[in-house]
């Protein structure tokens, strides 16, 4: 018997209006770019500009052990660093980014289901991990998530890292979830409507005529999220993953743990975790932009 | 194993009662349309009209009464829907293409995609449907590239892809400039000329006039009146719908 309320997509479903145009493209109300937009509105020129003054900051505080100390030192580090702390910063968002993007289209899919119990629980996963901090849910799968299991009678280690990925993949699936819900509910209801005339299943209509037309939207919040993941990796330092703030840290220590090189090695820090995730700040408001124009 | 035969109506609603909530739209409203016929619904903004017409296709449900196309009951727990909307075509105020397909992209798409017919024979009709509505040179536009009338006009093609039994058109050159609603009236006229059923539901009283085998007018849920157009134009006899008539005309 058919029903005149589609599952979770009639929210707004005033059908022959004249007035409907075919998208609502401010379905989500709130600013979803918010980092990217403030973090591509800095114009290059600063860029360069704090690069300069880098150098001058750590001058100033030095005594007897000079900057140019604090720089040597660096530069022994900065492989160290880079390959092996900063990439695995890199390795951990990519793969968090994987499993959050793949459980958070089913999670945000479910929240356009025919079942309103599935519905239900979609929302409820979808709100709780997007609105608990990072950190807390770090420290839950951490401390829930056994050192290592037990396959067929092998034992398999579960380091530290795998657990990283899993803590933070949690926020992103519902940030995902949120972003193929609102993409979903923005296309009016009238195209459902349409389909259903044309005889497709729900299903059909979902795949063939929805998210081919929102599929694009939800690229730039994507990214937007990926950034957002890229620099949230540090907060795996605290779990002891060895990751680039940790491997900072010790080769501070390493270094005697002397006030001079604060600004210098965590400076260097930023100057990466920058130069990684503004491109993609840009590139997010570029495809912003690009797709607001053209639909 | 229906047991439809042509005289019979196409099209049969009987006493059908609607309601969204406890706002009661449809309040016991029969009419039979038998296979060819032309009917149109006239009546004021939130009478039923379109409520009605969507509870031909189960777009929406009913509360009670009854409605069969080609004898087949509609509104029941174990509806054929493809079936029943391979038969019944239904075009819509607001075009409703998919903007992400092109013309011909959006005829094709429900014969191939649900029907799961031949590609290339759907094209070929595709192209033909596009003759049929004046648009041929148009199969490579979006939507978004196409004026009103032209996105009507596919959109009136895409339903026929289907090769429907009865056509359902929802005031569709309601939302058209002047201009243009005559050459989407034009489509229809070919439509009807070639046999095919249709109920309309439309502001334009001149083509209803001039096209309809039967007009019924409607009226806070209840047919108020009905009858060929030469004698429901001239000779109404309802107060409600003389009032009405006098407003549009
Ligand atoms: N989905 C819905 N939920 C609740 N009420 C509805 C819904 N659809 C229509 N209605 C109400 O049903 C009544 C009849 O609506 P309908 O769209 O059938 O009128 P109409 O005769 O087509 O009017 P118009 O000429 O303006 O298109 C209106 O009062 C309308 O508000
Ligand atoms: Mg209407």
């Amino acid at each position: 018997m058919a029903n005149r309320a589609i599952p979770g997509v009639a929210a707004h479903a005033t059908t022959d209006l004249p007035v409907m145009l075919p998208f609502n493209p401010k379905a989500g109300a709130h600013d979803e770019l918010l980092v990217s937009r403030w973090l591509a509105s800095v114009p290059p020129r600063y860029v360069f500009f704090l690069l300069l003054l880098w150098p001058v900051a750590a001058f100033a505080q030095g005594v007897d052990y000079t900057t140019a100390d604090a720089f040597v030192a660096l530069w022994r580090w900065i492989p160290f660093l880079t390959f092996q702390g900063f990439v695995f910063n890199i390795l951990i968002s990519v793969c968090a980014m994987t499993i959050g993007t793949l459980a958070g289209a089913v999670l945000g899919l479910a929240h356009v289901s025919r079942l309103r119990i599935i519905r239900q629980v979609a929302w409820f996963v979808t709100q709780l991990f997007r609105n608990s901090p990072w950190l807390v849910l770090l420290f839950i799968v951490l401390l829930a998530f056994p050192f290592q299991i037990e396959v067929f009678g092998t034992t398999i280690p579960i380091p530290g890292w795998v657990k990283a990925v899993i803590g933070l993949s949690l926020p992103i699936m519902a940030n995902i979830s949120e972003i193929v819900r609102g993409a979903v509910q923005s296309v009016p209801s009238a195209q459902w409507e349409a389909a259903e005339s044309l005889a497709f299943t729900r299903t059909q209509t979902l795949w063939q005529i929805i998210l081919p037309q929102c599929f694009k939207r939800m690229i730039p919040p994507w990214m937007n999220w990926y950034a957002i993941l890229t620099m949230a990796t540090p907060l795996c330092s605290l779990l002891g993953v060895g990751e680039n703030i940790n491997f900072t840290r010790q080769a501070m220590e390493a270094e005697g743990n002397r006030p001079e090189l604060l600004v210098p090695f965590f400076g260097y820090s930023l100057v990466l975790f920058f130069a990684y995730c503004y491109p993609i700040a840009r590139a997010t408001m570029a495809l912003e932009k690009r797709f607001a124009l053209k639909l | 194993m229906s047991t439809w035969t042509e005289d019979q109506p196409i099209v049969s609603i009987k006493n059908v009662r609607k309601a969204f909530g406890t706002l009661e739209v449809l309040k016991g409203v029969s009419m039979d349309i038998m296979k060819g016929e032309v009917v149109c619904i006239i009546g004021p903004s939130g009478s039923g009209k379109s409520t009605l017409i969507r509870c031909v296709n189960a777009l929406n449900d009913i509360q009670g009464g009854s409605i069969t196309v080609e004898g087949q009951e509609v509104h029941t727990e174990n509806l054929d829907k493809l079936a029943l909307r391979k038969k019944v075509g239904m075009v819509f105020q607001q075009y409703n293409l998919f903007p992400h397909k092109t013309a011909l992209e959006n005829i094709m798409m429900a014969p191939v995609k649900v029907l799961r017919e031949d590609k290339a024979d759907v094209k070929e009709r595709a192209r033909e449907l596009l003759k049929k509505v004046r648009l041929y040179d148009k199969e490579d536009s979006y939507p978004g590239e196409l004026s009103g009338g032209q996105q009507q006009r596919v959109a009136i093609a895409r339903s026929l892809a289907m090769r429907p039994d009865v056509m359902l058109f929802d005031e569709v050159t309601a939302a058209l400039d002047p201009e243009t609603v005559k050459e989407v009236l034009v489509t229809i006229k070919d439509l009807a000329a070639d046999g095919m059923t249709c109920i309309l539901v439309t502001h334009e009283m001149g083509f209803a006039r001039e096209l309809a085998d039967h007009i019924y007018f409607t009226d806070r849920g209840v047919i108020v009146e009905h009858g060929p157009p030469d004698t429901f134009f001239d000779n109404a006899k309802d107060p409600r719908t003389k009032e009405f008539l006098d407003q549009i005309l």
